[in-house]
């Protein structure tokens, strides 16, 4: 009996203490939560802010860019539905697809080395140079600089076409003719040894694009009272200035045009078939992964494998945009 | 006043240019750049130049190759000829011209507001998980937009909006470029100013309005040009999620002009016309806004 009624008298106990714990457990749980809400409360006007992009940007990048990501394990060919087959098109890409490892790869990286880093510096250099004009100047340079991009490829193939030409027609055929400097007309965009040159030379002509605009908003964005500051004390040049004062004044700008000069010049892909004029280029020569991506998706049809490659560029484009964050960018945006 | 042998309304310009020249006078270093760029400058707008001469030659030079960058015996040939294709066709050309300039001005008013909206908390507010939100929107701006295609399109279709105005213009909203590129701008702004403005008992919204926008108008205004340049040359909306023919705009009417011909030449003067009316709002969008750019940063008190 008394055994019975002690049991029974523990078993409350221990009841009633885990049952405490228990709620005290939920109640801070609870308090965490109500904690975590009050701070997300308390931040109710950015997270109403964001809303209408980050609404749109979810349903119109985000979730295809994860449906995509996903159709990179799979077999799609775009009717059928597709077929899981794990991490078998990576695989494939990186220890039997010649073309990619043979051509699409070391030529992209050929490529964006020199387009994105020179392209880089250029916008930069022309940005400075307008900005050094006068007012009224500066609007028809800016215009004259940002033109290739504004009549976005309409036009580059037809200025770059006859100049490039492989015949004595050629502009710049007839002109080195004519200076003796060739003796036989050469082939610049049907050649394999001369289409990535030409392919980057066109490239660099029609990269001041958004970068550039920022940079020069950027620029001109900078205080005046620091250049006059920094004469106070001692800079000279006009290249000590842009050093001391210039960039580092601006270098929101200049990561914004480092970021965009890589997108850009990875996301390349259609001048090395509109300037040789056949797809794929002579001998692959101007192959670059975008078109890889796009013989796989859109010629052959096999979607899963197009994603595969467009999750690997993705990859490649992240690394070197942590570089370039290495190079330019605050402490603070790490 | 026929001292120069110019009209009145000549020696007007004259006169403003000489005033001109006079307000903005160059040193040696500024002649010498002023030439070198001059050179450059004529360079890179070759391709105005040629967009501008095509649309007036007449057949029997639209062919010439290598093509003239002049036109020799102008005509207006093509831009009847551009009228009497769109007065046979089944839509007429205004509906497609209505479109475009709908999307085009929906288009860039959404995204400069949506955009603007998104990179102030990024940039000065510090929420939890502004971190994340950046990194994301940078990341997806690397991703190869082919592959996105059909998942795009299957999303679209499942918020039934297949066919309206809202398939032309909520895709456009989501530009990760312009989130990016207000948030640089506006990481330069010191937090300085913005406390002043909240001690004085402005909002966040007045702070944002009154003082965020007007300091980065700059950038607000590139992010317009480039939203212009996307919304009016947009011809893969009307392609993929437009069935009837009067939901499209005006550049996939371009492109069924020249495309399903029997040869190449017919119809090669309309398009020629067509690219110079597709091209000249783009050109005077790009003067009027970049002017803003550079008069907001000579009259800004803050800088």
């Amino acid at each position: 009996m008394f055994d019975k009624t002690s049991q029974m008298a523990l078993d409350a106990a221990t009841s009633g203490a885990a049952g405490k714990l228990r709620t005290e457990a939920r109640s801070r749980a609870r308090s965490k939560a109500r904690g975590l809400l009050a701070v997300l409360w308390a931040h109710r006007f950015s997270y109403l802010f964001i809303a209408p992009f980050m609404l749109s940007f979810t349903a119109f990048i985000l979730i295809p860019v994860l449906a995509a990501v996903g159709l990179s394990f799979t077999y799609f060919n775009a009717i059928q539905p597709p077929r899981f087959i794990g991490w078998q098109n990576y695989q494939y890409l990186l220890s039997q697809d010649l073309l990619f490892l043979k051509y699409a790869l070391p030529n992209t990286f050929q490529f964006a080395l020199l387009v994105g880093p020179c392209g880089y510096a250029a916008a930069f250099l022309l940005a400075w140079l307008i900005s050094q004009l006068p007012g009224t100047l500066r609007r028809w340079f800016a215009l004259a600089m940002y033109t290739p991009s504004l009549t976005a490829g309409i036009a580059m193939s037809i200025v770059w076409l006859p100049m490039l030409t492989g015949d004595r027609i050629g502009y710049l055929n007839s002109l080195l003719l004519q200076l003796g400097l060739i003796d036989v007309p050469k082939l610049w965009v049907t050649d394999k040894d001369y289409l990535m040159n030409s392919m980057i030379v066109v490239t660099l002509w029609s990269s001041m694009g958004v970068g550039f605009l920022a940079m020069l908003a950027g620029i001109l964005n900078v205080n005046k009272e620091l250049y006059e500051a920094g004469k106070l004390d001692g800079i000279g040049s006009r290249l000590q200035e842009i050093w001391y004062i210039t960039i580092p004044s601006m270098k929101p700008q200049m990561l914004f045009g480092a970021v965009m000069a890589i997108v850009s010049t990875f996301k390349a892909g259609a001048i090395g078939v509109e300037l040789s004029g056949t797809n794929p280029t002579p001998e692959y020569a101007g192959h670059l992964i975008i078109n890889h991506i796009d013989d796989y998706g859109f010629i052959r049809f096999e979607m899963g494998y197009a994603a595969a490659i467009s999750v690997f560029l993705l990859i490649l484009m992240y690394l070197s945009n942590k570089l370039s964050w290495g190079l330019f960018g605050s402490r603070e945006d790490e | 006043m026929k001292r120069n042998g110019f009209t009145p309304g000549l020696q007007n310009v004259w006169k403003q240019a000489k005033r001109l020249a006079r307000e903005n006078r160059l040193d040696g270093f500024q002649k010498a750049l002023t030439l070198l760029m001059l050179l450059l400058a004529a360079f890179m707008l070759l391709p105005i130049v040629y967009i501008v001469g095509h649309a007036f030659k007449p057949y029997h030079e639209l062919f010439v190759y290598p093509p003239n960058f002049f036109v020799r015996e102008p005509t207006l040939q093509n831009f009847t000829e551009l009228f009497l294709v769109a007065a046979n066709s089944t839509v007429p050309m205004s509906r497609y011209l209505f479109n475009s300039a709908i999307i085009t001005i929906a288009g860039v008013a959404g995204v400069t507001i949506v955009s603007a909206m998104c990179a102030y908390p990024i940039s000065k507010l510090k929420f939890p998980g502004h971190k994340q939100v950046f990194a994301l929107v940078l990341l997806t701006l690397m991703f190869a937009p082919e592959v996105m295609q059909i998942p795009r399109y299957l999303v679209v279709s499942r918020l039934g909006i297949m066919n309206t105005y809202w398939a032309h213009i909520l895709p456009l909203l989501a530009m990760p470029v312009g989130v990016f590129l207000l948030k640089q701008f506006i990481d330069q702004l010191p937090n300085d100013l913005l406390e002043a403005a909240r001690m004085d008992g402005a909002g966040e919204l007045v702070v944002f309005l009154r003082v965020v926008i007007p300091v980065c108008m700059p950038a607000v205004a590139t992010v317009a040009i480039l939203t212009f340049q996307n919304a009016w040359g947009n011809v893969e909306t009307s392609s993929l999620f437009m069935q009837d023919d009067d939901m499209k705009n005006f550049p996939f009417f371009l492109t069924t002009l020249t495309s399903n011909q029997a040869n190449l030449v017919a119809r090669q003067g309309a398009a020629a016309a067509a690219a110079l009316i597709m091209f000249v709002p783009n050109l005077v969008i790009f003067l009027f806004l970049q002017g803003k750019v550079i008069a907001t940063m000579a009259h800004s008190g803050i800088k």
